[in-house]
């Protein structure tokens, strides 16, 4: 150890402000760069997740209205059958 | 001789692999990083000139070294890309650029910070510390262009020129200190193999500079999966991988499923 008590950590031989400011900067700097990092990966996930979910509704949407056509056409098949039959 | 190479050169591969190696870099790097840091702040000699401010060395001389460190990756990654379309570098000099940045601004703050006592002032505009702010800007133009293009390919083929026409910084700001008169010290560590430095200050410095490169690596790897995924989201494996990691409610698929049955 090469200092006698925690002030005389602290004021580093008189360099305190100078060494803290650098070790403080530098632990800010790297911790914001670690958490951005983390928090981006999950962001990514959800931004896929999103268009996927979106592309899945208006795959199921299309589909939806593809039935509904198929239906109408049957059901006016059936109506002309019947006047034809009539 | 190569070929045990070729199965990282698959997204999905390399996806998996770095996510195994995240745990294990990160755990080194604590364990170095928490031993170098306390051993260079708490335990290391004084210099016999510059007393207590000496112990800014520990960061700033990992940080520079790891930024330009960093800028070679790159500039190897964004070499590789352009000869051989490899998408995945374009990933990985994607990944690197942000942390070289934060490493960039790190040497120079902890060496402003250190001028002032040492030198007198906080910034002069020599060699050694314009060229570091140059790479800085190189750092950030190569961010810029990544993030410019929604293509991809295309933004990673306009960052890959900037990477390699920016390579000329490096011998400049590894060689400025014995071109050009300058406040900056010369090179203590690397000293044609035999560093100039007492042995209880290399030690700490040595684990903080492991400590600092695996914590490098561990972010490089972090972002390098968030691009992976950016780049191949319409890849059914990572699809899957999608649906089982989202912390979104899974409502508008049942919601679909509900109109459907009305």
């Amino acid at each position: 150890m090469q200092f006698d008590s925690f002030s005389a950590f602290l004021d580093m031989g008189g360099y305190g402000f100078y060494v803290w400011l650098s070790f403080g900067v530098s632990a800010v700097l790297i911790l914001v760069l670690i958490v951005s990092s983390m928090i981006g990966h999950q962001q990514v996930i959800n931004n896929i997740a999103i268009r996927q979910q979106r592309e899945d509704k208006l795959r199921q949407v299309r589909k939806q209205g593809k039935n509904a056509k198929r239906n109408a056409n049957q059901v006016s098949t059936n109506k002309s059958a019947e006047k034809v039959a009539q | 001789m190569w070929k045990w190479l070729h199965p990282y050169a698959n997204p999905e591969v390399s996806y998996h692999f770095t996510g195994k190696l995240i745990p294990w870099l990160s755990a080194l790097a604590a364990i170095f990083l928490s031993i170098g840091l306390v051993w260079a702040l708490a335990f290391a000699p004084a210099d016999y000139q510059q007393g207590d401010s000496f112990r800014i060395f520990y960061i700033h001389v990992p940080a520079a070294s790891l930024s330009m460190g960093i800028y070679l990756g790159m500039a190897i990654a964004a070499f590789t890309s352009m000869v051989w379309q490899f998408k995945l570098a374009d990933a990985s000099a994607a990944a690197m650029a942000p942390v070289g940045a934060v490493f960039t601004a790190i040497a120079l703050i902890t060496g402003a910070a250190w001028g002032k006592p040492m030198w007198g002032t906080w910034w002069i505009w020599d060699a050694r510390l314009t060229s570091e702010l140059i790479l800085l800007f190189l750092y950030l133009g190569v961010i810029a262009l990544h993030s410019a293009f929604e293509d991809k390919n295309l933004a990673g083929k306009a960052a890959g020129i900037l990477t390699l026409v920016g390579v000329i910084n490096l011998p400049i700001i590894k060689y400025s200190v014995e071109w050009w008169n300058t406040l900056h010290q010369g090179s203590t560590v690397s000293k044609l193999g035999k560093p100039s430095m007492s042995v209880d200050m290399l030690w700490p410095f040595l684990f903080c500079f492991i400590g600092f490169a695996l914590l490098v690596a561990t972010i490089i790897c972090i972002r390098f999966r968030s691009e992976i995924l950016a780049r191949n989201s319409i890849r059914p494996w990572v699809r899957a991988l999608v649906l089982a990691q989202t912390t979104l409610p899974q409502v508008s698929l049942s919601q679909v499923k509900s109109t459907e049955n009305k």
